[in-house]
């Protein structure tokens, strides 16, 4: 049974690029509309250094960003998890920012981060990407907390910080590490946009390789390219997935 | 001299938006005296133990409280035990919160009052509900307190774990002697567990009815079967029912 079930994708996966393969060599479609799979093995093959060290580049970039959101993310909330003012005050602006969509703020941060440093533009917008998710995840935790268990403290004298270490960042673990997992997901995406926003080729990333590709016709090679994004970002989920679920099994112990 | 523990005089509390919860509602407790607590759901029992606990205040009437901070307990209806902590952690943060040096020595020996030698390292997810709440007593009684406020700690429990229970707090109550409220729906609990057992009115609970169970604490074996249980707890259900169609 259970092997079924991991075989089940590989067959399904087979089925569609034999019949992919088949359909694009009977109908005659022009490589540069839809290369066969085929073409697409070739097209990664020979061009494996050059791609995979631009997914090197990308990836990172996207975990620089994820380290910056989690760090600014993760600081801030604790900040405002020790005064409710405070939180109150920043709440709005958050909540605006958050609002805007990135690409927009696209070519500010390009100019802030100067023409000479496109990877730390890239570095940015995704970091402002990653950076909600964690956010939001931190401040949403530290507010989740039993009710009872927040009583217990009270009745036993915890003052604010006493109750914040040893109640309301252990409550926010797992809402933490969920904001984290989005927040990885997104800081790919967030780096590929921005690669593609800033324009220049200069972070040299797989969107870049993309866009080149593009303009040149080299259809197969943006397959190529394609597909090793989607397994880096799966590669990634995958990654804090395993992280969340032993982190979590840790913590409540089973 | 009879020394009172902690006492509600004429106390009342009013939740914005909901009117009156509890009140006008009297209640005084002796040192060492074990009280139950009994009347239908929302008439204020739990906004009574939050007074009694200092962790709320009256809208009107005074609250008397002669336990100081860190001489009162409270365990609730679910053990509300730390999730990420272990038995051991969750027993010892009481005295760590006290700055309490030896906390995790005293935390063992209020784990072996309770009978769970050998968990002290589980997560409360564990441990069996019945084992959750034994570490959620031992929580309360590791910092010896005066005053323990019981609520409704054995509602999710099964009636043998129930009754084993009750002769722990009982066994615990003989050597320390605490003054306790405790909170319950059943009656016969009530009866069995305590010297003298409150009836509450529907929500804004007053006082509807009360009786002094005139047997030994910890109670005789048998004592279920006596003349005198049945007795008094037919007394108590009929002042409930009278309270709840009145
Ligand atoms: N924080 C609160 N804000 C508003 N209303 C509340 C609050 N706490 C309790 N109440 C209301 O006060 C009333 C009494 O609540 P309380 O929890 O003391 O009842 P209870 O006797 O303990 O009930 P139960 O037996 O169901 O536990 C209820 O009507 C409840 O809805
Ligand atoms: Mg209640």
């Amino acid at each position: 049974m259970r092997a079924a079930h991991w075989l089940a994708p590989l067959v399904l996966v087979t089925l569609i690029l034999a019949a992919w393969e088949t359909s694009v060599r009977l109908l005659g479609v022009p490589a540069y509309l839809l290369p066969a799979p085929s073409a697409v093995a070739y097209a990664m093959v020979d061009n494996a250094p050059l791609l995979l060290a631009s997914a090197g580049r990308t990836l990172g970039m996207a975990l620089a960003a994820l380290v910056v959101a989690s760090v600014v993310a993760n600081a801030l909330a604790l900040a405002l998890g020790l005064s409710p003012l405070m939180e109150s005050a920043v709440r709005p602006l958050a909540v605006v920012l958050q609002a805007t969509p990135i690409v927009s703020i696209a070519p500010l941060i390009n100019i802030w981060a100067g023409l000479d440093h496109p990877e730390r533009a890239v570095i940015g917008l995704a970091a402002l990407v990653a950076f909600f998710p964690i956010f939001s995840g931190a401040i949403t935790g530290l507010k989740a907390v039993d009710p009872d268990l927040e009583r217990l403290f009270k009745l036993y004298g915890a003052g604010r910080l006493a109750t914040l270490r040893r109640l309301r960042l252990p409550s926010a673990v797992p809402f933490i590490l969920e904001g984290h997992k989005v927040a990885a997901g997104l800081a790919v995406v967030g780096a590929v946009v921005a690669e593609f926003v800033s324009g220049s080729g200069g972070a040299q990333g797989l969107a870049f390789r993309l866009l080149e590709a593009a303009n040149r016709l080299q259809t197969a090679k943006m397959f190529a390219a394609l597909i090793l994004l989607g397994l880096m970002g799966a590669a990634a989920h995958a990654a804090f997935q395993g992280l969340e679920t032993w982190v979590l099994r840790r913590w409540r112990g089973r | 001299m009879i020394e009172t523990v902690a006492a509600l005089h004429a106390v009342q509390v009013d939740y914005a938006g909901r009117g009156r919860a509890l009140g006008p509602f009297s209640l005084a407790l002796e040192r060492g005296e074990i009280v139950a607590l009994v009347g239908p759901s929302g008439c204020g029992k739990s906004t009574a133990l939050r007074l009694l606990a200092d962790l709320e205040q009256p809208t009107c009437g005074e609250v008397e409280r002669t336990a100081g901070r860190g001489e009162t307990s409270v365990v609730f209806q679910a053990p509300t035990l730390m999730p990420w902590a272990s038995a051991l952690e969750n027993v010892a943060l009481p005295l760590r919160l006290a700055g309490q040096a030896d906390a995790v020595l005293s935390a063992g020996q209020a784990l072996a009052r309770v009978g769970l030698i050998g968990a002290e390292q589980a997560k409360p997810a564990q441990l069996s509900g019945g084992m959750a709440m034994r570490a959620s007593l031992a929580r309360a009684l590791v910092t010896e307190p005066r005053l323990l406020l019981l609520d409704e700690p054995f509602a999710a429990l099964d009636e043998i774990t129930r009754r084993a229970l009750a002769d722990d707090i009982h066994a615990i109550w003989a050597s320390s002697r605490p003054a306790i409220v405790f909170v319950t729906h059943n009656v016969e609990e009530a009866v069995y567990m305590a010297g003298r057992v409150v009836v509450m009115t529907p929500g804004p609970g007053r006082l509807a009815f009360e009786t002094r169970i005139e047997a030994p604490l910890p109670r005789p074996p048998q004592f279920r079967t006596s003349p005198l249980f049945r007795e008094q707890v037919e007394r108590v259900s009929a002042a409930l029912q009278q309270a709840m169609a009145a």
